[in-house]
């Protein structure tokens, strides 16, 4: 663990600068620039694909062309569609060199205590975790209980008929511009089948799969449930994602079938340069349970709106969702909850917290369609904002076209009270420790949903997060 | 060396208000003061100086430690130099366990240079020492699962601002009406508590309105403060009295002071 005194560039989220230099020797292909139907024709050819997947994208290719940007959520006037390249393979494990790596970002991972393997993966310098030794014997046992767990390349390959039953059905590319994005140039991702009846009692996650790139830029995952079964799933970590790419536009479609039961969880802490524009969509069935758990923690700017669409009666849905923005952050962030059917309950809890100038918002929708008698819905979206210069807004929309429900919305907005950091620093504590603490406890019933070590990893985040930010 | 608290000459304002009008008192590790007086006297605002909360303001005078002056310090720098305030109001942090929160105290206590992030005493080390602590208190180990003073009772609260007491050892405890709010059960614990926890070590005072807590520790020395300022000093016979009289002699003894005393008392904003 580093010695000496944390200095500000440490810590600031929003200060990293990004310089690796473009080696050619590291992709083994890279699309020219901008986005056209010869670049999507190429990457479907460079994959193999099936014609109808082919299609699909340059279908999508045209709907996104067709599309204006939307007029609400962040400013998006810096993002220049053409001057990004929308396909790379990595060449091999041979990468970028550590050494390329920010200082600031290796300094991190060392306050964080993150393994060297992890650390080197993280940063990009590695394009596959070295997982083998350790997950060999998990993806073992997974395959004999039938659960398919791969990544969404390899499944359109070795399982077309089930990808293509489901591949495209939650969120057709027409849903909104960044999902016919998604669906013209789609790569990676994970691909998740669970069989009827098996529970995976050990959370499934993104690095679990060695066989190709992760955190990429348009992911594309897709996970169906099928009747009683139960999975958890994690992406993304709470260590700072250095991506050298500008646009993260992922898609994620999950189906949770009869008595079934889903768990999402993300950490995503995107380097300040990346705009991470995503859409999560989960339909519900009778008696199942969708839950969604999702923290935001870095990027330029996020706008993330995880949906679950309750379909029959007893389905029941919940979404917790941490944002944290920091300086020169805005997280657009919340959930939409769609009540199809009689007798469906949601639950959403959204913690947002800004500081430094950073902005952080909620935007919800709780809907409840005609004829979907007797559900009850509780939203609760609480912020806190550290100091004048940060920004907090709410966009609550609750659209009911049924009378016999039961809605309800709490929202409360809060500094840092100085009789709490009085209490706390009369026991030693530091204004900063006592400020962290105190964030700390504010995210508690979002933390305690989470895996231990990402528990652990996002606490110390917020408590490296909050040092230095108490001038 | 015997450490000590000197108070001299505190004048201290909330906002415009002036509450302490000269306030001069010494106390010494192994010593227990009483501090009696009506509402409205000064006694809390007493207590939150010598913590150091930003709203009360210090015009005149000073606080020191070992002759240290800390009257410009912040409360976190007075708690590593032995201070300690039982809080008459706990306060509420939602979502931090008591473990948790403690954890952090003792490591700033016992290793004041320590800096954010870095030496946090040991886990084993520590859970240990809190059950310990917590059995001699009489408290259920679920208690440090809680979140602090989170949907605690009135008793529960005084239960835990002891619990921190034994945690941290000070060199100086300071306790804001540890009695008030609790039937007789309670006050008997945190005044059994108390009373093994004191000792050659620490310098306490117990601002009360009562005598209960008094029973299991005796006062060397009592002050009556009214209208901002000490007024009279004695033993603990003085307790006795103005337990069984109230405050009518005293007031008639000090007419100046008694004058100055508001009925409603600043509170902390």
């Amino acid at each position: 663990m580093s010695t000496d005194a944390p200095s500000k560039s440490d810590v600031e989220i929003g200060d990293y600068k990004y310089g690796f230099h473009d080696s050619t020797d590291f992709y083994a292909f890279k699309s020219r620039k901008g986005l056209d139907a010869e670049i999507v024709s190429q990457i479907s050819g460079m994959k193999n694909e099936p014609p109808w997947m082919r299609e699909f994208r340059l279908k999508s290719l045209e709907i996104f062309e067709s599309r204006p940007m939307p007029n609400w959520g962040g400013d998006m006037s810096d993002l220049k569609f053409d001057n990004i390249y929308y396909y790379m393979k990595a060449a091999s494990e041979q990468g970028k060199s550590w050494d390329d790596v920010p200082e600031d970002i290796r300094r991190t991972y060392d306050r964080l205590g993150i393994p060297e393997a992890e650390k080197k993966y993280l940063a990009g310098v590695k394009a596959q975790y070295e997982s083998e030794v350790v997950y060999g014997s998990l993806r073992e046992d997974l395959a004999r209980q039938g659960v398919i767990f791969t990544d969404t390349d390899s499944a359109l390959q070795q399982h077309p008929e089930l990808f293509r039953e489901y591949f495209g059905t939650v969120i057709p590319p027409g849903d909104n511009k960044f999902a016919a994005l998604n669906s013209a140039v789609w790569s990676g991702g994970s691909f998740i089948y669970v069989p009827k009846g098996v529970k995976i009692d050990f959370p499934l996650q993104a690095y679990f799969r060695i066989n190709s790139q992760n955190m990429g830029q348009f992911e594309r995952t897709l996970i169906i449930v099928d009747e009683g079964a139960s999975v958890h799933y994690v992406e993304g970590c709470t260590a700072p994602t250095y991506s050298s790419d500008s646009l993260h536009s992922a898609v994620v479609e999950i189906i949770v079938k009869r008595g079934a039961r889903c768990r999402y969880t993300t950490i995503q802490n995107w380097s300040s340069n990346v705009y991470n524009l995503v859409t999560k969509r989960a339909m519900a069935y009778g008696d199942s349970l969708m839950e969604w758990i999702d923290g935001n923690l870095g990027s330029r700017l996020t706008m993330k709106y995880p949906a679950i669409w309750l379909m029959e009666p007893g389905a029941r849905g919940e979404t917790l969702s941490i944002a944290f923005a920091g300086r020169g952050q805005h997280q657009d962030a919340g959930a939409k909850m769609v009540h199809c059917a009689p007798n469906t309950s949601s639950r959403i809890i959204s913690k947002s917290i800004s500081r430094s100038g950073g902005r952080s918002s909620y935007r919800g929708l709780v809907k409840v369609q005609k004829d979907a008698i007797n559900c009850r819905s509780n939203v609760v979206c609480d912020a806190l904002i550290l100091d004048p210069a940060s920004r907090s807004d709410t966009y609550p929309y609750i659209e009911v076209e049924e009378q016999n429900v039961a809605i309800e919305h709490e929202a409360s907005v809060s500094k840092i009270a100085e009789e709490q950091l009085f209490y706390l620093m009369s026991r030693g504590l530091s204004e900063a420790e006592a400020s962290a603490m105190i964030v700390t406890g504010f995210v508690e019933p979002l933390v305690r949903e989470l895996p231990m070590e990402y528990a652990v990893e996002l606490n110390r985040l917020i408590e490296l997060q909050m040092e230095g930010s108490v001038g | 060396m015997t450490s000590f608290l000197r108070i001299s000459d505190l004048h201290v304002s909330v906002g415009e208000t002036p509450i302490l009008r000269g306030v001069n008192m010494e106390i010494r590790q192994g010593e227990v003061h009483a501090l009696m007086g009506p509402n409205g006297s000064g006694k809390s605002t007493l207590a939150y100086a010598l913590a150091g909360h930003p709203n009360y303001t210090v015009t005149e005078g000073s606080i020191e430690i070992d002759g240290v002056n800390v009257t410009e310090m912040e409360a976190d720098a007075r708690a590593r130099l032995g201070m300690f305030l039982a809080f008459q109001y706990p306060v509420v942090i939602p979502g931090v366990k008591v473990a948790d929160f403690l954890r952090h105290a003792v490591s700033n206590i016992r290793n004041p240079d320590r800096r954010e992030g870095e030496g946090l005493i040991g886990m084993r080390e520590f859970r240990k020492e809190i059950r310990d602590r917590m059995t001699e208190l009489g408290m259920d180990l679920e208690f440090a699962r809680r979140y602090l003073n989170d949907g605690f009772s009135g008793g529960e609260k005084k239960r835990m601002e002891i619990l921190q007491l034994a945690m941290l050892q000070p060199r100086f405890a300071i306790l804001d009406e540890t009695d008030s709010g609790l039937d007789s059960d309670a006050v008997r614990v945190v005044s059994e508590g108390l009373a093994r926890l004191s000792g050659p070590q620490m310098g306490v005072l117990i601002i009360t309105h009562h005598e209960r807590l008094l029973e299991f520790n005796t006062p060397q020395f009592v002050h009556v403060m009214l209208g901002g300022r000490i007024v009279e000093t004695g033993s603990s016979t003085l307790a006795h009295e103005l337990h069984a009289n109230g405050y009518a002699d005293i007031r008639a003894r000090h007419p100046a002071a008694a004058a100055q005393n508001s009925t409603a008392e600043a509170a902390p904003v």
